[in-house]
């Protein structure tokens, strides 16, 4: 049996390297921060989840600097992911077959890569909403230095900063719930970052395939 | 009148029902500021300092008598000066004391989203609580007037609270007991009203100011800081009062229509993936010996 840079020893295949992880929880736990300290402060019946955070002041004070944390893990998952994100023309027939895929028919779907649409689908839409949030996070951030008449800003970012944040969440339900009850495994490849062959070849046969050729090709070159 | 301002109205952020609200018979307070008296002699900035206890800071000199170019966080009360020609030809020294409005319908209150930082009294003063506030600055937006200003160092945002410790004691604010021309007068709603009806129906009449009259604007419901002013049709003059003021449309929409929807959104994903789960279950993928073998 090969094993090499992606086919490990223990007969599984790694999916997400440890650099890829580390990006991936830095984003997380930043994302989950903003999320929960921005809540506190979109209703007063959410109100009470500042206390959770060490009080208002503190996560009002903190949640630009997270902010700051979760632009940085966004822009560096663009630069280690951007050219897997990148939409072919494939991609379509996935979106057509897509309530096969919510069925959990999986057999009628047509392969997948390293990324499926529905996980392109996120990450733009992360990627996108966080600069935006970014955008209008600065200026409710220091909006003392906006000055009077261009309080339009101000007022632009009062309202938008919630919208963008609201596509986030939209997308981060669907995340967390696929990420941990619906895909079994695909927890675990964030943790510990491998997969069950399988486990590859049914959720992303185009990319597992193109594993085993490069394996093959280079276990041969080198003599393995 | 003096009960009447520890009987609370609204709270911001507050969730629930606001306790002890219309309990007593109130008169709502008014300041009336006659700009037609005032001789720019900035005792109410004094004593406004004075009063609250800041020392004095320096000032900006921009070629006018103005002490700086807008109130500051620790500096509650300013005397706007400006030159005007009006339709006559003739230059007119305009002079403005500008501090909170205290409006019936509070934009930085609407806007705030720290439960009970932003206190509305049945008096009709409209009080910071410096100790709830987090410091967001919604506040420094939400506002018409451009009033409530960010301090640095306490990390929070201050204004006028048209002297809410004097006038529960039953005594008028600093600003008016100081001033020496009588054009600051401090009453209720009504009766300030009235006078300063009066006083612009005097200037219409008497002294040629056709355009004379009362700077009270219904957009923010009514204020509790209201003005006489020579030509009512241009407030914009008097350094930049507005002349339309509201609660500007992006915190209502913020705080109405998309709470709304997002909460509703919200809701609806949460139950919506649970509901997936309950009918369709786990992708569970068959762990098959052969895979993996065949390479």
């Amino acid at each position: 049996m090969i094993h090499g840079k992606y086919l490990l020893p223990n007969g599984r295949v790694l999916r997400y390297s440890f650099h890829e992880r580390m990006i991936h929880w830095t984003a997380a736990v930043s994302y989950v921060y903003l999320l929960l300290s921005g809540l506190a402060f979109w209703s007063p019946w959410m109100f009470w989840i500042a206390a959770v955070l060490g009080g208002a002041t503190i996560a009002r004070e903190l949640h630009p600097w997270l902010g700051i944390v979760f632009s940085v893990a966004v822009v560096l998952m663009d630069g280690m992911w951007g050219k897997q994100m990148k939409e072919t023309p494939a991609d379509k027939g996935w979106w057509e077959s897509i309530g096969h895929y919510i069925r959990n028919e999986d057999d009628k779907m047509p392969p997948a890569d390293r990324f499926n649409p529905g996980q392109k689908l996120l990450f733009w839409g992360f990627f996108v909403n966080g600069l935006l949030l970014l955008l209008t996070g600065l200026i409710l951030w220091l909006p003392q230095y906006i000055p009077w008449n261009l309080r339009i800003l101000r007022l632009a970012s009062i309202f938008l900063h919630p919208v963008f944040a609201l596509f986030t969440i939209a997308l981060f339900i669907v995340h967390v719930y696929m990420g941990t009850a619906m895909e079994r495994g695909a927890f675990g490849s964030v943790i510990r970052g491998d997969v069950s062959r399988a486990w590859a070849d049914h959720h992303h046969h185009s990319w597992f395939q193109q594993v085993l050729r490069e394996e093959e090709s280079s276990g041969k070159s080198s003599g393995d | 009148m003096s009960q009447a301002s520890t009987e609370i109205v609204r709270i911001s952020g507050h969730a629930g029902s606001v306790p002890g609200a219309g309990l007593n018979r109130e008169f709502t307070v008014c300041k009336l500021v006659d700009t037609t008296t005032c001789i720019g002699c900035k005792a109410c900035e004094v004593a406004c300092l004075e009063w609250n206890g800041y020392t004095f800071t320096e000032t900006t000199f921009d070629n006018s008598y103005q002490t700086m170019p807008e109130t500051a966080w620790n500096y509650w009360n300013l005397i706007k000066f400006n030159e005007y020609e009006n339709e006559d030809g003739n230059l007119m020294l305009l002079m403005r004391k500008d501090q909170c409005m205290h409006c019936a319908d509070p934009g930085c209150l609407a806007a705030c989203p720290a439960d009970a930082a932003i206190v509305q009294y049945a008096n009709g003063i409209v009080d910071f609580q410096e100790a709830n506030c987090i410091g967001c600055g919604y506040c420094m937006t939400g506002c018409p007037f451009n009033i409530p200003k960010f301090s640095p160092t306490a990390r929070k945002v201050f204004k006028c609270t048209l002297c809410n410790d004097r006038v529960s004691q039953g005594l008028e604010p600093a600003c008016i007991k100081t001033c020496p021309t009588g054009c600051l007068h401090f009453g209720t709603k009504a009766e300030m009203k009235e006078l300063a009806e009066t006083r612009a129906k005097q200037l219409r009449d008497h002294s040629g100011y056709r355009n004379a009259g009362v700077y009270d604007p219904s957009g923010v419901g009514g204020t509790h800081v209201i003005y006489v002013l020579h030509d009512a049709t241009n407030p914009e003059a008097y350094g930049g009062l507005p002349k339309n003021p509201q609660v500007p449309l992006m915190v209502r929409l913020w705080k109405h229509p998309l709470k709304w929807i997002g909460n509703f959104g919200m809701i609806f994903g949460v139950v919506g993936v649970f509901i997936h789960y309950l009918r369709f279950g786990p992708k569970i993928v068959k762990e098959d010996e052969q895979h993996g073998d065949a390479a």
